[in-house]
């Protein structure tokens, strides 16, 4: 069984159903990420899981064990908080300590455990000094040290990086992903906003909106192949370009729009296809320019409009029929605004909504 | 850039300055003028008008002796010690208790806070008759059957003072509370959260944790608790006029009756200075502290 | 009333949805009158009954007849209501001078308070303005003075300011008491309107400046229709503080035009005639109104208000 179960988990603050009928399984052992935009309820969801918020109705099983009902501390779970949440008059030893000796835990196994966590994130050196006396980076190293003295199974990240500068999150983020690798069999479900934490990161990501989780997939998947068009919009930077248009389903199904129409032999269809109005997604990096786009099954002309050089890519607006269209080319690219130039894409790597219930097609 | 001269720098900006002098003539004339004129004079021998003749010291060896300042000096000693102790102790399980997640909680801080709102002549008055020995709580509790139960702490010179602090708390509590609960409000809820998770108590995440974290706040309410204990004065003079005796005499009633009823303005002088005094010893050291370093006030 | 976090829910394991095993499910289940509870509402509501019993002593005893103060109860309700204690405090109570009742403090005290109100206010706001935006060379030494002054006890400047007034020509008069009020409500109200002035956008003062406003149009234009919440506050603060004041009434008043504290105090502390607690107990409870009223009514802007003003001490 699953490391981490949450079945038919609703919660409510008076009538705002923050949490909608949720069921999520976690492996043991894997990295789960919570994505979604502010209010969404990753977070008071990982909260749920911790046991500090009581669930409205549903249950959660950690480690095959029934916690619903569960203090934080008997869980078995250890967390770290955006605001990391050190006790500030202790030091980063007595941090690590506190809730060890209040669980009665033998002293010598206390200063076992305490010097292991300190190895494997490397604070050896800070262990006497207070948290006012570091940096945000050593900060959050001895929150997640907290989380690790604990001994536990699973491990709760809320929005641990949001608080750094870019650099420092880019280092934590690695250091993360090795401790996972480093502690075999450790469940971790971390909540960000930030989709590059949460591509780079994840086994496995969690989109969620509105209460609810849109799309649970591997981030190859939910990159590639977006279950609806929410999904399809939240991730990816730049983001996918949208092309209104419909179906047709003679022989072959084909896609019409404003710029043409694109054979969709190529496309896996998720459901069988039906004829209708829908949306298709590109993603810029997935449009060839030039000789390349000569040679796939749908290619077409279009004005250059807008060029942004970004160092190691350059994005080009130009705009494709009635819609915007970005791409993405080399960054030593010679092209211009208002030069014309052909471009063209592989609708097997595109994706296809339907344009009411916006779920892929 | 115009060629002109720069206009004078007395004159720019005009308005402001001109708009401040009153805030000017407060702070020199009044606050550090009339702050020396006093200290000044403490060293004369002035009586029913200030003059200036000079008897060094004569002033204060004669407060030193006075029983009646000595009685004032205990008094404030007890009341400040004691009012100090309860109004954290108290304010701060208040605002624990406030700060429970309960229902009705503006209910219960409106109750705790109505008497910040009135006056010390009011609140002494209250509390006079409440401690009535004929009629108030003694009374009461005797027609219950206890006979003998004596409750007169105004009428008793060894225990008056207890009477103005249980007055002084009533009155006061509710502010410390409120200063408490706002410091309570602004520790980080990721803290409550992580101690939760890390099973801590919560009357140890209070005492080892919380607590400490509101050391500033516990600073500044000392401060300003103490600086009110040394302006005791209306709370005495309604409550008690002084008495029995002298037994609940207190600084700030020594200066007013030597300045305006014994016209004995150099005694008066020499003892408001030495309240000067006692206020400077709580106040340099936490400026100090606060506002050491940092050039902000 | 049902509360959803005190109400005893936890038989979700009943409503049978598949995905759910059969033990703890829903919320945690908790009683409405756990021992936790209990104990927290009990020491809230004991200490609330002790906070509240000085007003009630004091509203019941106004309304009984001297004979039964006398043999009955300080706590027990009033067998016989009568207003006569109220009347009687109102317009007869003597004071050792005259015997025309605390209506005379009272009018003296709305005399006072409402110029000192404005006046301080005025004073105040335009300070802590000229801090905020106009600063000039020794504006911020004047202002830190003008703080630690809040500390001095007021002993240390009771007499120079006798001799102030007396040389001006005030001392004794109304005017001369609503100058003290003015000099001593300046550090904290200038401390308020410096901080609230200064969190207003600078680009505002700014975009003013270009556009050619000077230091009183912005004030009047700009900055005192943006702060009416302060000015509310300030409000708050004055007039409790002000009501309230008694030192500086004896000190810089005659007789004639004491405020209504010093007046309450010596009718109910007189020592001549019998003492007729009931209409001592009344002319409190009509001294403590107007603040009461006002703490009552502005709620928690009056909070705010002690917060700011807590550094006054």
């Amino acid at each position: 069984m699953a490391s981490v179960s949450i079945r038919n988990l609703d919660l409510s603050f008076g009538s705002v159903n923050v949490l909608k009928n949720l069921d999520l399984d976690i492996e043991k052992g894997e990295f789960l990420v919570l994505l979604g935009s502010s209010g969404c309820g990753k977070s008071t969801l990982l909260n749920c899981i911790a046991g500090l918020l009581d669930v409205s109705a549903g249950q959660i099983f950690i480690s095959d064990k029934n916690v619903t009902w569960e203090e934080p501390k008997d869980r078995g779970i250890g967390m770290v908080f955006q605001s990391y949440a050190l006790y500030p008059q202790m030091s980063v030893e007595g941090n690590l300590a506190f809730g060890l000796k209040n669980a009665k835990v033998p002293k010598d196994e206390i200063a076992t455990r305490i010097k292991r966590a300190a190895e494997v994130l490397h604070i050896e050196p800070l262990l006497q000094r207070k948290p006012s006396q570091l940096s945000g980076g050593q900060r959050q190293r001895v929150a997640i040290g907290r989380a690790l003295v604990r001994d536990v199974d699973v491990f709760l990240f809320d929005e641990p990086l949001s608080n750094l500068d870019a650099k420092l999150r880019a280092e934590l983020r690695v250091e993360l992903k090795r401790l996972h690798r480093q502690l075999e069999n450790t469940t971790m479900i971390y909540v960000t906003h930030d989709q590059i934490e949460a591509l780079t990161l994840a086994d496995r990501i969690a989109i969620m909106k509105e209460g609810s989780i849109q799309q649970l997939a591997d981030p190859h998947t939910i990159y590639n192949k977006p279950t609806n068009l929410f999904v399809a919009g939240f991730i990816g930077s730049p983001s996918i370009n949208l092309i209104d248009g419909s179906i047709e389903n003679d022989k072959a199904p084909v896609f019409n729009c404003s710029s043409g129409t694109i054979n969709l032999k190529s496309y896996e269809f998720a459901a069988p296809v039906n004829a209708g109005k829908a949306v298709l997604g590109v993603r810029p990096e997935h449009v060839a320019t030039g000789a390349a786009a000569r040679a796939l099954s749908f290619n077409t002309e279009v004005v250059i409009d807008v060029v942004e050089p970004m160092g190691s890519d350059t994005l080009i607006w130009t705009t494709l029929g009635a819609d915007e269209f970005r791409f993405r080319v080399g960054g030593q690219t010679n092209l211009a605004p208002g030069e014309t130039v052909l471009i063209g894409f592989d609708p097997a790597a595109a994706s296809l909504f339907d344009h009411e219930t916006e779920l892929r097609l | 850039m115009s060629a002109q001269a720069r206009p004078s720098q007395l004159f720019k900006n005009l308005n402001a300055k001109i708009a401040s002098i009153p805030m000017i003539l407060t702070a020199l004339v009044v606050f550090v003028g009339g702050t020396f004129w006093t200290i000044l004079y403490s060293f004369t021998d002035s009586k029913l008008l200030p003059r200036l003749r000079f008897v060094g010291l004569d002033q204060y060896e004669r407060l030193w002796s006075a029983p009646r300042w000595l009685t004032s000096i205990e008094n404030l000693l007890i009341y400040g010690i004691l009012s100090l102790i309860f109004s954290l102790v108290i304010g701060f399980l208040l605002a624990a208790l406030l700060d429970q997640k309960i229902r009705f909680e503006d209910t219960f801080r409106t109750i705790f806070l109505y008497p910040f709102a009135l006056s010390f002549i009011v609140t002494g008055l209250v509390w006079q008759w409440i401690l009535n020995p004929d009629f108030g709580v003694q009374k009461v509790v005797r027609s219950l059957g206890f006979d003998s139960f004596v409750f007169d702490p105004l009428y008793n010179s060894d225990i008056v003072i207890y009477g103005i602090l249980i007055a002084g708390l009533w009155q006061g509590t509710g502010l410390i509370m409120c200063l408490m609960l706002a410091g309570l409000r602004g520790i980080d809820e990721d803290i409550w959260k992580a101690a939760r998770v890390d099973g801590i108590p919560m009357w140890k995440t209070y005492l080892f944790i919380v607590i400490p974290m509101m050391r500033p706040v516990f600073i500044t309410t000392l401060v300003i608790i103490a600086s009110g204990i040394v302006k005791l004065y209306d709370l005495v003079v309604a409550q008690t006029g002084g008495g029995p005796g002298i037994a609940s005499e207190v600084p700030a009633k020594y200066v007013y009756d030597f300045m305006f009823r014994a016209q004995n303005l150099g005694q008066g002088f020499a003892g408001s200075t030495m309240m000067l005094l006692s206020v400077a010893i709580v106040i340099i050291p936490w400026a100090y502290l606060e506002f050491g370093g940092k050039k902000r006030v | 009333m049902s509360d959803p976090t005190l109400s005893s829910a936890g038989a979700a394991a009943t409503v049978g949805s598949p995905g759910l095993v059969s033990g703890p499910a829903g919320p945690r289940p908790r009683r409405r009158f756990s021992r936790r509870n209990i104990f927290l509402y009990g020491t809230l509501f004991v200490i609330a009954v002790y906070y509240l019993l000085p007003l009630y002593v004091m509203v019941v005893t106004s309304l009984k007849g001297m004979p039964e103060v006398r043999l009955g109860n300080i706590f027990s309700p009033p067998v016989e209501i009568t207003f006569e204690p109220w009347v009687k405090a109102w317009s007869e109570a003597c004071t050792g001078l005259n015997c025309d009742g605390l209506s005379r403090g009272f009018w003296n005290s709305v005399r006072i308070t409402v110029p000192s109100v404005i006046l301080s206010i005025a004073i105040a706001s335009i300070n802590g303005y000229a801090l905020a935006n106009w600063r000039f060379k020794g504006s911020e030494t004047f202002f830190v003075i003008l703080i630690f002054g809040a500390f001095i006890p007021y002993q240390v400047m009771l007499y120079p300011i006798v001799i102030l007034l007396r040389e001006i020509g005030l001392y004794g008069t109304l005017w001369g008491l609503v100058i003290v009020h003015s000099i001593f409500g300046m550090p904290i109200l200038t401390l308020l309107f410096r901080n609230y002035f200064t969190s207003l956008p600078e680009e505002l003062f700014k975009a003013a400046r270009v556009d050619g406003a000077g230091f009183w149009g912005i004030y009047f234009r700009i900055m005192v229709p943006m702060s009416l919440p302060i000015f509310v506050v300030a409000m708050i603060l004055q007039i409790t503080g002000i009501w309230n004041d008694f030192l500086f009434g004896v000190v810089y008043t005659k007789p004639d035009i004491y405020p209504m504290t010093v007046q309450l105090n010596n009718i109910v502390n007189s020592v001549q005639g019998v003492k007729e607690y009931n209409v001592n107990m009344a002319a409190t409870i009509l001294t403590g109104l107007v603040p009461l009223v006002v703490y009552f009514v502005s709620g928690k802007l009056f909070v705010r208000g002690i917060a700011a003003g807590a550094v006054k001490g």
